[in-house]
């Protein structure tokens, strides 16, 4: 019998892929939409610039893909209070000095996978819905902020470390043209990919995010992995915080609100599903590429914030509607 | 003893009442325990009318939530739904309105928020966007759309209308307190139609409501519409409380409206709760801020008190039946 009789993608067109052919499309469209100098050298150095800005979405949308993966709605709405507590505890704890940089990263990550954790054992132990768990964590977060520094944070990032986030690498005397925060996002894409394909854990991860009942039949633990999903999301999450802030230098308090809808819009542009159990981080990366070059056409042609941000909903759901359709009831 | 875990079950709201009257003790202790009886039964009545007033757009909005919720859809561009019907009043109306003008208007007002509430239906179940993601994108659209119409926060509202809402007091009780009584009356009625129990089949197993029969991609558009419907109502209440209006003012209250039902105690799975429970639930989430408010505590520890009083009533319920079921072992 054949499977589907609507209408449906070829199967070698993934998601992914098509997120990726469409960013494509957006970037060379943009070229001669904002007739800007088409030549290839110009346009490779747009590239560049669109990917190093991708950068810290892609870092910080990593987690939330670990989470939205593992599926029970799983969804983390504290990533932007995390990004905030990681880029704050990186800058106390940094000082300005890049000496401290190792402790710093290991107090950042430690501080986002407590956040993680919690958001893990209220919603894998006490069954809250992840909306609203990770939701009000985030609150609890925000507030634990507000109370220990008072609206005052010193500290920052050391010049070396913003040097390295924010200025492209170069090997000898090769310039890469991608700057540091790239170099980190490939080596965590990598992590990542071997995390969720080449472990255990992350085959339960698949496992209960298609089927927690048939997941818990076939011996996995299902409580412990969610939890370590949110713990992990946690820590990937204060990771980008800290290549954000290497970025910024110095800290506010709202340094992380305006990534947290862009990590969940990149993991579903990217074709994970929202239910779970299916997709990948190279989505996510591509998803997050596109949302970048959207950005960086609304923002450079000008229209008003009010225009872009209608642009930004209907082409999203525009981009959706191609491949993030549920099945219809009577199939 | 089973006979009382029963009454829980099915009764989803006792818990945020028993939460609601807990706190509104707290608040009353905390505030007026320095005033004589006398004085104590007109700030009484005086700040109930206002705190009530305050609240009623997040209860509007609340209650829209719960339906879509109930239905096993959810939807995040409500606060900003509201926020273009809003934009949409107080651009159009002017200090010295005739009520028949404040109507006329208004009748638009509903008609745009019923439109976007279909426009979010039309694609959660023609389309089969996941809600989740649906609601999500148009948020954004909604909010553009907000801050286009009202690109400064201001606006006008006629005065007749909020003198009578501000100052009318029926029967010497507060005049939202009116409101959301009819509104549960009103609930009450709406559960036991057929479009209600449709409603609650289509939340508790889509698949199964498909197959008896029920037509669950034109009832889900309806829902949708009811809550655009509502959404506009509470655009109203918002706007009747400062007679002005900003555009990001609704963004923020999708949230908190998806935690007040949460809070009465109307999941987010689906299929069972009500109405009456997310009403207490916003009442109980406006006076934990109250009373943080009015407590000695630090203003930069507030918000960690307050979010942690939420999380804490949040997971108690849970946590409650955790250690029963330990017990029971």
């Amino acid at each position: 019998m054949k499977k589907s009789i609507g209408f449906q993608l070829p199967k070698k067109f993934s998601p992914p892929v098509i997120a990726l052919i469409l960013a494509i499309l957006l970037f060379v469209a943009s070229t001669f939409f904002l007739k800007t100098n088409t030549g290839l050298a110009v346009m490779l150095k747009r590239g560049q610039t669109i990917i190093n800005i991708t950068a810290y979405l892609g870092l910080i949308a990593a987690g939330q893909t670990i989470v939205i993966l593992a599926g029970g709605e799983g969804i983390d709405l504290s990533a932007g209070t995390t990004v905030t507590l990681a880029a704050i505890v990186t800058a106390v704890v940094a000082d300005k000095s890049d000496a401290n940089l190792p402790i710093a990263l290991a107090a950042a990550l430690t501080a986002g996978g407590l956040v993680g954790l919690v958001n893990g054992i209220g919603v894998a132990i006490l069954k809250i819905h992840p909306v609203v768990m990770t939701l009000s964590v985030s609150g609890v977060t925000m507030g634990t902020i507000l109370a220990i520094y008072r609206g005052v944070v010193h500290g920052g990032a050391g010049p070396g470390f913003n040097k390295f986030v924010s200025m492209p690498f170069t090997i000898g005397n090769i310039n890469l043209g991608f700057t540091g925060a790239v170099i980190a996002w490939v080596f965590v894409s990598i992590m990542i990919w071997f995390i969720l394909n080449r472990t255990q854990f992350g085959k339960h991860l698949y496992a209960i995010g298609v089927n927690r009942e048939a997941a818990h039949l076939s011996g996995v633990h299902v409580t412990r992995t969610a939890i370590f999903a949110y713990v992990l999301c946690g820590v990937f999450t204060a990771f980008g915080g800290f290549i954000v802030l290497g970025y910024i230098q110095s800290v506010y308090f709202i340094i992380g609100d305006g990534y947290l809808f862009p990590s969940i819009a990149a993991v579903v542009l990217g074709g994970t599903v929202l239910a779970g159990g299916e997709g990948s981080y190279w989505g996510t990366m591509s998803g997050a590429i596109v949302l970048t070059v959207l950005d960086s056409i609304l923002t450079s042609s000008q229209v008003e914030v009010s225009v872009r941000q209608i642009v930004l909903g209907i082409l999203l759901l525009a981009v959706i509607s191609l491949y993030g359709r549920q099945k219809a009831l009577r199939q | 003893m089973q006979k009382i875990k029963g009454f829980f079950k099915k009764k989803t709201f006792v818990f945020s009442i028993v939460l609601f009257i807990l706190v509104i003790l707290a608040n009353f202790t905390l505030q007026y325990t320095n005033l004589g009886p006398d004085k104590f039964a007109k700030r009484f009545m005086f700040l109930l009318d206002n705190n009530i007033r305050g609240f009623l757009p997040l209860i509007l909005l609340a209650i829209a939530q719960a339906i879509v919720l109930i239905n096993g859809s959810i939807d995040l561009s409500i606060g900003n739904l509201m926020g273009v019907v809003a934009a949409f009043l107080v651009t159009q109306y002017t200090m010295d309105d005739t009520i028949e003008r404040f109507l006329q208007v208004f009748v638009i007002a509903i008609g745009i928020g019923v439109l976007a509430g279909a426009l979010n239906g039309i694609f959660v179940s023609l389309v089969r966007i996941p809600p989740f993601i649906t609601t999500y994108a148009t948020s954004f659209v909604f909010s553009g759309i907000a801050m286009w119409i009202l690109p400064r926060p201001g606006g006008n509202m006629p005065e007749i209308v909020t003198t009578f809402y501000r100052k009318t007091l029926p029967l010497s009780l507060p005049m939202g307190i009116w409101i959301i009584l009819i509104l549960m009356l009103l609930w009450l009625a709406f559960r036991n139609t057929r479009f209600g129990a449709h409603m609650y089949a289509i939340g508790g197993n889509e698949k199964a409501a498909f197959t008896s029969g029920v037509s669950v991609i034109r009832h889900r558009i309806s829902v949708h519409m009811i809550a655009g419907f509502i959404a506009a109502f509470a655009a109203l209440a918002l706007v009747l409380i400062t007679g002005s209006s900003d555009a990001r003012i609704g963004g923020a209250m999708t949230l908190d409206s998806v935690v007040a039902v949460v809070l009465g105690g109307t999941p987010m799975s689906g299929g069972i709760g009500g109405v009456v429970g997310p009403i207490f639930g916003v009442m109980t989430l406006g006076f934990v801020r109250n009373i943080v408010g009015f407590a000695d505590v630090d203003t930069w520890v507030q918000s960690l008190v307050d979010a942690l009083i939420i999380l804490i009533a949040l997971a108690s319920p849970s946590f409650i039946k955790l250690v029963l079921r330990q017990v029971r072992k």
